[in-house]
């Protein structure tokens, strides 16, 4: 037990002291959740809008006034022809343009018919489709307004409402999945790297002529990696709950039992890379292709799973972050217990053991 | 009672078809300083990794400072140094972290461990240096350093596998009165090397060519066997009937 503390010592005075390490060790989790929260969100605000009006009445200064009211749109100026307009989006600077026809309230009270027209630069999909999804919702909401006055024999009013991100913030999204990210990354490259080091300076045989048992190198490999990936853990989380403003609904000892288990998948999977490796550079470019790609794709962050062809489905079963990831947004965002993730907890922690196995057995086969 | 040190006896071990090691028996005497030669591939390191109780043999006996080679491993880890040609030491943690470190795996008791560290350090020159990184040391003292905390813990045998790689001949004269010292305090070396000249440093010496030892004698003893003026014509003519290709 003495010799074991000792190691993992020695093992953090290496963390330590490689400030290169050291600083991607921390600072990535913080980057990463900067820029995900931050930076590469879904919500667009401010973005450039142009009115042309040929209505000029109250109904139109009404709406542009909603829409200027909104923080997703800035309305640059008020048009005076079609050939500004065209000219407006060739530049590149505006992405919607609201184009109201002469008489627009008029008809509107009169004949209960209007129209409104709504031009959007497709060049970007995703944004084009939200930012026109802002413009109907707000136009609803102001003839709504209208019609409020008067009475109409039928009315359907969707009464939408977003289940557990009510603002549809992107961080729900985004935040466990860096914490899958960061973790996988972290706990694979550094442990995989640390016990391939010791190969590649002879240390290793050092350690395995001497008493200490190997499958305590191994353990005490792992201990500082874990104990800095419940660090990282701890961070990511502060960072989202004071940061981005994003809660934990859910029990966080549920929470940090869960991720402790990832990390110990994770760290087995290190262990593995490190028994099939000599070299410092191939365990870090196998830990990197075999880990952080796979990670991005197929843990469901970044793509949808759902709408990938059948085979890569199958495949994205094979992530460990995939199943990590559907249980941190459960517990954290929907605020659910146990029960309803023990499913996805079991194919974890069978993933751990199988990985664990294979890797101690061929780590057996390697000094015999 | 082995009056033995190392006594190996028709040790072999096989990988497959390949013979690795083919009946090697020999014997080292406490405090012998022994050298086991041969050219790359000829089967030392098996050798020795069985001998150190990393390898299970094949077939044949041997034991280690008394222990058995098939049962007894955990003993003989205890019994025994071990220092590689790359010097083994950590190059981020400083001096005294490495001696520590070392000495702490081997189980030694902190006030102990204290006072060897710091007779080591005396021994060594290195008192001024003992705060400074592995790293930044001269190669010379990264060896000297390195074999000093393989006995550390006061082994009866130390395996040196090619030990004075790379180093230039006056610091690997200096090693070896390190490597006479501590056979006079009654370590048994038991050392791989190339360098011919080092061979004559050794009490006895032995030759392995294919897996077998084709020669065991004191370097005068060869010399005469094989009528070479030198150890390194005992070598070359011993080497070149070799089949088996270097690795």
């Amino acid at each position: 037990m003495k010799q074991f503390i000792i190691f993992i010592r020695k093992e953090f005075k290496h963390v330590f002291r490689d400030r290169k390490t050291l600083l991607m060790l921390f600072g990535l989790p913080i980057v990463q959740i900067v820029l995900f929260g931050f930076a590469l969100t879904n919500e667009i605000n401010n973005s450039k809008m142009v009115v042309l009006d040929y209505a000029h009445d109250k109904g139109s200064q009404e709406l542009i006034a909603k829409l200027e009211a909104s923080r997703y749109f800035e309305i640059e100026k008020n048009l005076l022809s079609d050939k500004q307009l065209e000219a407006a989006f060739r530049e590149g600077k505006i992405k919607t343009a609201v184009i109201f026809p002469p008489n627009f309230y008029h008809d509107l009270m009169h004949t209960n018919k209007t129209q409104l027209q709504v031009i959007a630069d497709g060049t970007d999909p995703n944004t084009a489709t939200t930012l026109v999804n802002y413009i109907q919702t707000i136009t609803g909401q102001y003839q709504q307004q209208v019609m409020g006055q008067t009475k109409l024999p039928y009315r359907i009013v969707p009464e939408l409402r977003m289940l557990y991100n009510p603002e549809l913030k992107g961080a729900y999204n985004y935040v466990p999945g860096v914490m899958a990210l960061v973790l996988m990354l972290v706990c694979v490259m550094m442990t995989s790297i640390s016990i391939v080091r010791e190969k590649e300076l002879g240390t290793m045989e050092i350690l395995l002529v001497s008493p200490f048992k190997p499958l305590l190198v191994i353990l005490s490999k792992a201990v500082p990696y874990l104990i800095v990936s419940l660090v990282n853990l701890a961070v990511i989380l502060l960072l989202s709950v004071f940061a981005l403003g994003l809660p934990v609904n859910g029990s966080v000892v549920l929470l940090v039992s869960v991720s402790t288990l990832y990390i110990i998948t994770a760290l087995s999977m290190g262990l593995l890379i490190s028994t099939t490796t000599a070299s410092q550079q191939t365990a870090m470019l196998l830990s990197l292709m075999g880990m952080l790609l796979p990670t991005m794709l197929f843990a469901g962050f970044m793509f949808p799973i759902e709408n990938m062809p059948l085979p890569l489905q199958v495949i994205s079963n094979i992530v460990p972050a995939k199943w990590y990831y559907i249980i941190v947004k459960r517990i954290m965002i929907k605020g659910l217990g146990f029960a309803s993730v023990w499913k996805e907890v079991t194919i974890l922690f069978v993933m751990t053991m199988l990985l664990l196995g294979i890797s101690l057995k061929k780590f057996k086969i390697r000094l015999a | 009672m082995n009056p033995y040190v190392i006594k190996a006896d028709k040790l072999t071990k096989q990988f497959g078809d390949f013979v690795a090691t083919n009946q090697i028996s020999f014997e080292v005497s406490k405090g012998e300083i022994f050298g086991f030669l041969g050219a790359n591939g000829a089967g030392k390191t098996t050798a020795m990794r069985m001998l150190c109780g990393l390898l299970t043999p094949t077939s044949g006996t041997a034991t280690v400072a008394g222990y058995d080679v098939y049962k007894q491993t955990e003993q003989i880890k205890r019994n025994i140094g071990y220092m590689s040609q790359k010097f083994s030491l950590y190059e981020d943690l400083t001096v005294i972290e490495n001696i520590r470190f070392y000495g702490g795996i081997y189980g030694l008791p902190a006030k102990e461990l204290k006072e060897e560290s710091e007779s080591l350090l005396e021994k060594l020159g290195l008192q001024d240096q003992s705060k400074k990184l592995v790293g930044s040391l001269p190669l010379g003292w990264k060896q000297k350093l390195s074999f000093s905390v393989a006995i550390l813990h006061q082994p009866q045998v130390v395996f040196l596998d090619e030990p004075t790689g790379g180093v230039d001949p006056v610091v690997r004269r200096q090693f070896w009165d390190l490597i006479y010292d501590a056979a006079e305090n009654g370590i048994t070396i038991f050392v791989t090397t190339h360098y011919m000249d080092e061979a004559e440093y050794c009490n006895r010496v032995s030759i392995m060519v294919d897996g077998r030892i084709d020669a065991l004698d004191t370097p005068g003893g060869l010399k005469t066997q094989f009528k070479a003026a030198t150890m390194d014509e005992v070598f070359y003519q011993l080497a070149r009937g070799a089949k088996r290709q270097a690795d």
